[in-house]
């Protein structure tokens, strides 16, 4: 009897389901007459994603502001937005683009291995990158600063790292952590790498190390959930290009992202995507960064 | 695989650091196994019970939380973790002077979990004893102290000393884990270096690392190995 009423309940989600991807299907008819409107270069990779009508798109799942996935079960940010006027642009609808965690390490390899079509996951732009893959963009300038307790006056800026005695978090493989290693004088003992930031907030509170050092609108984003305790040591001391990610020998769906990109500057797009996103926490968006076509 | 050739010096430096933590992890681990064997084996039963506690604890907990709690407990405790700062022994493993305290943290939790394997391989070879081998100290007179140190230690050592070098290899591996708790340079956290920061191919840097891995465990094995074929032969 059991059985009976388990084989039932699965027929009857097959059904569910069945009928839903039908549903899925009609509506794809609809938008897909808008992405059929658009032409792309036979053989190019926006004519076979616009054929395909998918795409993977590779973001970070940990990053507020930029990427963050929350109860939503969809990531949000600064870096999703941009990837949606994208995807826009090429005329896959929105529901089409399957996310994919990307953190720091891995971003370099999935775009290499073609586990993804791009990558937007707040990716500073730079020469050893670009050894093995190419970057569209930018289409954000952040830039590296320092975060201390609300009442610390001794650090004023990365210099203040110089004589040995101040300690300093980032993370681990970051760029920042990179930068940091210039100005301190002994990485030993004054620079503690984690493999998240909230893990550097924990210490700064904890009073382990006296600073936590990375790209200004993250820090922003611990500032804006706790302005009591702490807040930015002087001014950006870096600049931290944010580029998309896309395949080193891909040279026209570069351009195309490019083209994207300087599009969504003039119409507003860009500017309404910062200011639903990261713009929330009172970092300045400035003018759009031109765009780099090397 | 050029990255091996160009960046041997980073991999050199994490061999190095790790090297230091799993000498220092593993004179700790002994000692407090070892007093965690006599808690065990004990004819006092509340001592008994401790050592228990302690394996049951230890032994039962994944190491990385083991970790969490050194990394961010002792400090929400107000510790540093100051007391490992041993004269003379900073001058050679520079890293337990420093201020930064994450390599004391990290060594603590290293200890704590490993201690409890190596009590219990103690305490296997102190069971393969013959019972009578106890007995016969017993009722010679001598205490209990004394009836370890000159009967059953001596004879329990050659039994535990193969399961005691399984821990210490493991243990090896496990210290992968500190560089993923605020140590900085060891050989796991050489290799995040090396991809993320410095943007090499995953795999030729595991297989550094690797080969560092194994430089350390390989020759333990190894002389493992031999001791074993010795007391086959003592036997």
């Amino acid at each position: 009897m059991r059985m009976k009423r388990v084989a039932a309940l699965a027929a009857a989600a097959t059904l569910a389901l069945g009928l839903a991807a039908c549903g899925d299907n009609g509506s794809d008819e609809g938008t897909g007459s808008g992405g059929e409107s658009k032409s792309f270069a036979a053989g190019s990779t926006m004519e076979r994603l616009n054929k395909a009508q998918a795409i993977k798109i590779g973001t970070k799942f940990d990053q507020p502001g930029f990427g963050l996935k929350g109860l939503s079960g969809k990531p949000e940010g600064f870096d999703v937005e941009v990837a949606k006027i994208i995807v826009k642009e090429l005329g896959i609808p929105e529901d089409k683009i399957e996310w994919v965690e990307t953190p720091s390490k891995v971003r370099e390899d999935v775009i290499v291995n073609g586990t993804v079509d791009l990558v937007a996951a707040t990716y500073t732009i730079n020469d050893t990158r670009k050894e093995r893959i190419a970057f569209a963009g930018p289409y954000y300038e952040a830039g590296q600063n320092i975060l201390v307790k609300k009442d610390d006056t001794t650090i004023t800026g990365p210099d203040s790292f110089k004589d040995g005695t101040k300690k300093v978090c980032s993370v681990t493989g970051s760029t920042p952590a990179e930068e940091i290693k210039k100005h301190v004088k002994d990485v030993a003992t004054q620079l503690v790498l984690f493999d998240t930031y909230d893990k550097c907030r924990d210490a700064l509170k904890g009073g382990q190390v006296d600073a936590v050092t990375t790209d200004n609108v993250i820090l922003l984003g611990y500032i804006a959930k706790d302005e009591a305790s702490f807040k930015l040591a002087g001014e950006n001391f870096t600049k931290e290009p944010y580029g998309i990610g896309v395949k080193k020998e891909d040279t026209d769906f570069r351009n195309f992202v490019n083209d994207t990109l300087e599009k969504a500057y003039s119409d507003g797009s860009w500017k309404k995507a910062w200011d639903d996103t990261a713009g929330k926490f009172g970092a300045e968006l400035g003018n759009p960064p031109a765009v780099n076509r090397y | 695989m050029s990255v091996l050739i160009d960046k041997f010096d980073v991999f050199a430096g994490g061999f190095w650091l790790t090297l230091q933590i799993c000498v220092l992890a593993a004179i700790g681990a002994l000692i407090l196994g070892a007093i965690v064997a006599v808690l065990r084996i004990s004819p006092v039963p509340p001592l008994r019970a401790v050592g228990t506690a302690y394996v049951n604890i230890f032994r039962n907990m994944p190491l990385t939380v083991v970790m969490f709690f050194a990394a961010f407990g002792l400090p929400a405790l107000g510790s540093n973790a100051d007391f490992l700062r041993i004269p003379g022994m900073d001058a050679v493993f520079t890293r337990l002077g420093t201020d930064l305290p994450y390599f004391r943290f990290a060594l603590i939790a290293l200890v704590l979990y490993t201690a409890a394997f190596v009590c219990e391989a103690l305490r296997s070879g102190v069971n393969a004893v013959p019972a009578g081998q106890a007995e016969a100290a017993r009722s010679l007179g001598l205490t209990f102290g004394q009836n370890l140190r000159y009967v059953v230690l001596p004879q329990s050592w050659k039994a535990s000393i193969v399961p005691l070098g399984s821990v210490i290899i493991a243990m090896i591996k496990n210290s992968a884990l500190v560089g993923f708790f605020g140590v900085v340079g060891d050989l796991s956290q050489t290799a995040d270096q090396l991809t993320s920061a410095e943007g090499y191919a995953f795999i030729p840097v595991a297989i550094g690392i690797s080969i560092g891995y194994l430089i350390m465990t390989v020759p333990l094995g190894a002389l493992l190995d031999r001791i074993e074929k010795r007391q086959a032969v003592a036997r």
